[in-house]
């Protein structure tokens, strides 16, 4: 089986990195696949713009780098104009719809918004935009089971912050859920 | 010997090949690091600086590669287990101090996470590049070990290996990284303690006046000490005797460099690792190392699903060169394909020890990313039909 | 009645390897013979004390001295004695080394290693050239002295190797002559019961290649032009140390601040006991237990 090709992209200080290594630990500790993550470095690394790569497979990853996306992540507008023309045909697109305007894309391409940043800023702390994000990239691609992506936050936020960062991924979560629930209405 | 198993992170980690480097060293006993900041290297350090007051080990950060590259080298004859890691430019700087190493039998291991260059090139981005700077970087003649991971898993376990096989022939020993393998993050299982051997260091137990730091034993090893037990040794850079103590001549020069290199390539055996696939019957062979093997074997499952028999011998150890295996192995296959990402370099050493026995194929690349698969196919597919035995038409025919 | 005792410099010298390589009236054996003195009056083990040297001429002492001794490569003898201490913090760690060593090729070192406030003594042996090459410029050729890469007289500022080391934070700088035998004795017999990082420059004569291209007599000359140039002044200000050609030379010792100010060690010690409490682990050095007979090794 080929592996699922994941990119998010972003802006410094939103999470993009921390989200990919939730998502390939929980693939690969806790969901028992092959995960890879590798992230952008260059200026970029430090600059504004952000990006991850993850493989997920059922078999051991040869080529640890994403060539065209089947799931592409967008938090900013960047991100977008940079990483969408990658996105493969069928693929899936998610992104924070205050952050991003969509321009044009093949009909092929599934897109599913959420209001990320407003979100977390309910939640009363920005940099849980991450873990939202998680929760809606789980609900709605299911590559990482629930029960993973929950184990993967355990082990890599720190201990004081477990009970918020899993709540900011239960609402992204749930959003994934009712998105997912609309398009099939 | 067991490694200490509070300084043990066993389990699963989700983590980058730098940081993996971090935990084999730290389970290999070593207590000691001297660090200058280098991309894409640097992650080893600041692991080892965040890792080390937690196991009694000693991080300092040195004022540039040159100081870092023999602070080390002070630690071990202190009676630590020391590590030294840099990238491009910083290996460049640490050459002469790999030689003093290799000159005075100091066990030590030194970390290349490899870069684009020449000079400050590519810092964020993978390259293959500085093999050959491994063998002959240093002025003057002598042997190093070198050991290419090709997965974060790779880079714990190999770090450990790196720190065996330096005690056991009191010799530097080279882990060379690339970008990928040090910055991707990947499941790292870390055994128990139970589940690693440690070569402790092989101390005298001669009295002082009868030890002579670099009298070796059959194995062409000396034994070590450290300073402070009474043996006043004399350690020096210089041509020397038994003792150490420096006689600038050419009967000695050629007795102590002579037996430096034997020390290496008489043991080769002991130290040599590749890793087979799929080479009973085949036609061809691709020889790589570090993430340009694993790159490789993506390509070879293109081949071998259009029927290509096409088997892999990855580098583990590339210096010592695994000669007698190149060479059976010459004699076996109709040709060789060496993807590597620099412009021709262990193809040079394939090419020496394959004399002419089959063709050798080089799939070079500058560095600055891995190769395509594809691209690494077209050499095997290439290598197949010149050999007649490609079984099916190729891709650009069908 | 007891033999003629016997000279108690000799059991620290690897009397073996004599005579040395340095020409005669070099400096360079005054001061190992001082240095060796300082040993023995201080009462150190000689066992728990190394000596490290760059290259050069000054750079060979620790060939002759019968301690654990390392001759290292050129200009780095500061750093490998920084892993050498910092392994094995019960060992004394001198550092014996020339002036182009320790303050143009390891100009770099020496100013961190001062900074760091690592527990070393530095002996910087200043013969104002290298004589091991063959008379070239050093940081502390006066202007406008010949060397054989000034043919027509230096004319570069000089290193005032005091307040080098004084302003990057050694705890202790002292400067004198090998003229001043008893004074540097004292010195260095002191400096090793100090902690932190210790400075002493020695000026030495170099007749081959400094005194005789400069056409200023022999070794003896120099002597006699040190005991009449020099000015002992004790806690005189670094600035003043400054050297001219054929000047005064101000000596004594210049800063001696001891336990005022942590070693590296320390400072390391107290920051992570600080912030990680009883999870910090000290590193003391490698356990007696290592020592293991041949064979052990390969199981």
């Amino acid at each position: 089986m080929a592996s699922s090709e994941i990119k998010i992209g972003g802006l410094g200080g939103q999470g993009v990195i921390m989200a990919g290594m939730i998502l390939g630990k929980a693939a690969s500790l806790h969901d028992e696949k092959f995960a890879t993550l590798i992230q952008a470095f260059g200026p970029e690394a430090r600059g504004a713009a952000c990006s991850a790569q993850v493989l997920i497979d059922d078999d051991p990853i040869l080529y640890p780098y994403v060539v065209s996306p089947q799931f592409l992540v967008t938090l900013s507008q960047d991100a977008f104009r940079q990483f969408a023309p990658e996105l493969r045909e069928g693929g899936v697109l998610m992104f924070d719809e205050d952050m991003v305007t969509l321009g044009k894309l093949p009909p092929s391409i599934r897109t599913y918004g959420l209001p990320a940043m407003r979100l977390a800023e309910s939640l009363g702390r920005k940099q849980v935009l991450n873990l939202i994000v998680v929760g809606f990239f789980t609900a709605i691609t299911g590559l990482v089971s629930e029960a993973a992506a929950r184990a993967a936050i355990r082990d890599t936020v720190p201990p004081s912050t477990i009970a918020l960062n899993l709540h900011a991924f239960e609402v992204g979560f749930a959003q994934g859920k009712s998105r997912l629930a609309d398009k099939t209405n | 010997m067991k490694p200490d198993s509070r300084g043990l992170l066993s389990g699963r980690l989700f983590i980058d090949g730098d940081h993996a480097c971090a935990e084999g060293a730290i389970a290999a006993g070593c207590r000691f690091t001297a660090g200058y900041p280098i991309t894409p290297s640097t992650e080893v350090v600041e692991r080892l600086a965040q890792r080390f007051p937690f196991v009694g080990g000693t991080f300092i950060q040195m004022e540039d590669e040159l100081a870092a590259s023999i602070t080390v080298l002070g630690a071990v004859w202190g009676g630590a287990k020391a590590i030294c890691v840099t990238s491009g430019p910083g290996f460049s700087l640490m050459m002469e101090h790999l030689g003093y190493a290799a000159m005075t039998e100091t066990p030590v291991v030194f970390i290349d996470v490899q870069r684009g260059g020449p000079s400050t090139g590519l810092p964020t981005l993978p390259a293959q590049g500085d093999m050959m700077q491994a063998r002959w970087g240093t002025h003057g003649d002598c042997r190093f070990i070198a050991l290419c991971p090709s997965s974060p898993q790779e880079c714990f376990d190999l770090t450990i290996e790196a720190f065996n096989l330096s005690e056991r022939f009191r010799t530097p020993v080279l882990l060379m990284m690339d970008e990928v393998v040090g910055h991707m993050t990947e499941r790292v299982v870390i055994p128990s303690a139970d589940d690693l051997d440690i070569v402790p260091r092989r101390y005298t137990d001669k009295a002082p006046g009868e030890f002579k730091l670099f009298e070796p034993r059959d194995d062409l090893v000396p034994d070590m000490c450290r300073a402070g037990q009474g043996h006043r040794i004399h350690l020096t850079g210089l041509t020397h005797d038994e003792r150490g103590y420096p006689v600038l001549n050419a009967d000695t020069q050629d007795r102590l460099v002579r037996r430096l290199a034997d020390k290496i390539e008489r043991n080769a055996a002991q130290i040599v690792r590749v890793e087979e696939r799929n080479l009973d019957g085949a036609d061809i062979a691709v020889v790589a190392y570090g993430i340009t093997a694993r790159i490789a074997e993506r390509a070879i499952e293109m081949a071998r699903a259009q029927g290509i028999q096409v088997g892999s011998l990855r580098l583990i150890t590339a210096w010592p060169f695994p000669t007698e295996r190149l060479q059976r192995l010459a004699s076996e296959v109709s040709a060789i394909v060496v993807p590597e990402l620099n412009l021709g370099q262990m193809v040079l050493e394939v090419e020496r020890v394959v004399a002419g026995r089959c063709r050798v194929i080089s799939v070079d690349h500058a560095g600055g990313t891995v190769h395509l698969p594809k691209q690494i196919h077209a050499a095997i597919e290439s290598a197949a039909r010149e050999a007649g035995v490609m079984r099916l038409p190729l891709a650009s025919e069908r | 009645m007891s033999p003629t005792p016997e000279n108690p410099v000799r059991k620290l010298l690897r009397t073996e390897r004599m005579p040395s390589i340095w020409c005669p009236g070099c400096g360079i054996g005054t001061t190992v013979n001082c240095f060796a003195r300082a040993l023995a009056e201080n009462g150190k083990r000689q066992d728990e004390l190394a000596v490290v040297s760059g290259i050069g001429c000054t750079g060979r002492v620790a060939g002759y001295l019968d301690l654990d001794s390392f001759h290292t490569t050129h200009g780095r003898a500061l750093p490998f004695a920084t892993g050498l201490k910092l392994a094995n913090p019960k060992l004394d760690v001198v550092v014996y080394s020339g002036d182009g060593d320790l303050t143009a090729i390891g100009g770099n070192h020496l100013i961190h290693a001062a900074r760091r406030n690592l527990d070393l003594l530095c002996i910087c042996v200043n013969n104002l050239t290298y004589g091991m090459t063959g008379g070239q410029l050093t940081p502390t050729t006066p202007q406008p002295a010949i060397a054989s890469t000034t043919p027509y007289g230096a004319f570069e500022p000089t290193f005032n190797l005091p307040r080098l080391a004084a302003s990057s934070g050694a705890s202790y700088v002292a400067r004198w002559t090998t003229f001043h035998v008893r004074q540097l004795t004292k010195t260095i017999r002191e400096a090793l019961d100090r902690k932190g990082f210790r400075f002493i420059e020695i000026l030495s004569p170099c007749p081959t290649l400094f005194l005789r291209r400069n056409r200023l007599g022999e070794a003896i000359d120099e002597m006699r032009f040190y005991r009449e140039n020099s000015v002992i002044k004790n806690f005189a200000e670094t600035r003043e140390a400054e050297l001219g050609y054929r000047d005064s030379i101000l000596v004594g010792k210049f800063v001696d601040l001891d336990r005022s100010r942590p070693t590296w060690r320390e400072a390391y010690a107290a920051r992570h006991a600080e912030v990680l409490g009883d999870r910090f682990i000290r590193w003391t050095g490698p356990a007696e237990d290592e020592v293991r007979g041949p064979g052990e090794g390969e199981a």
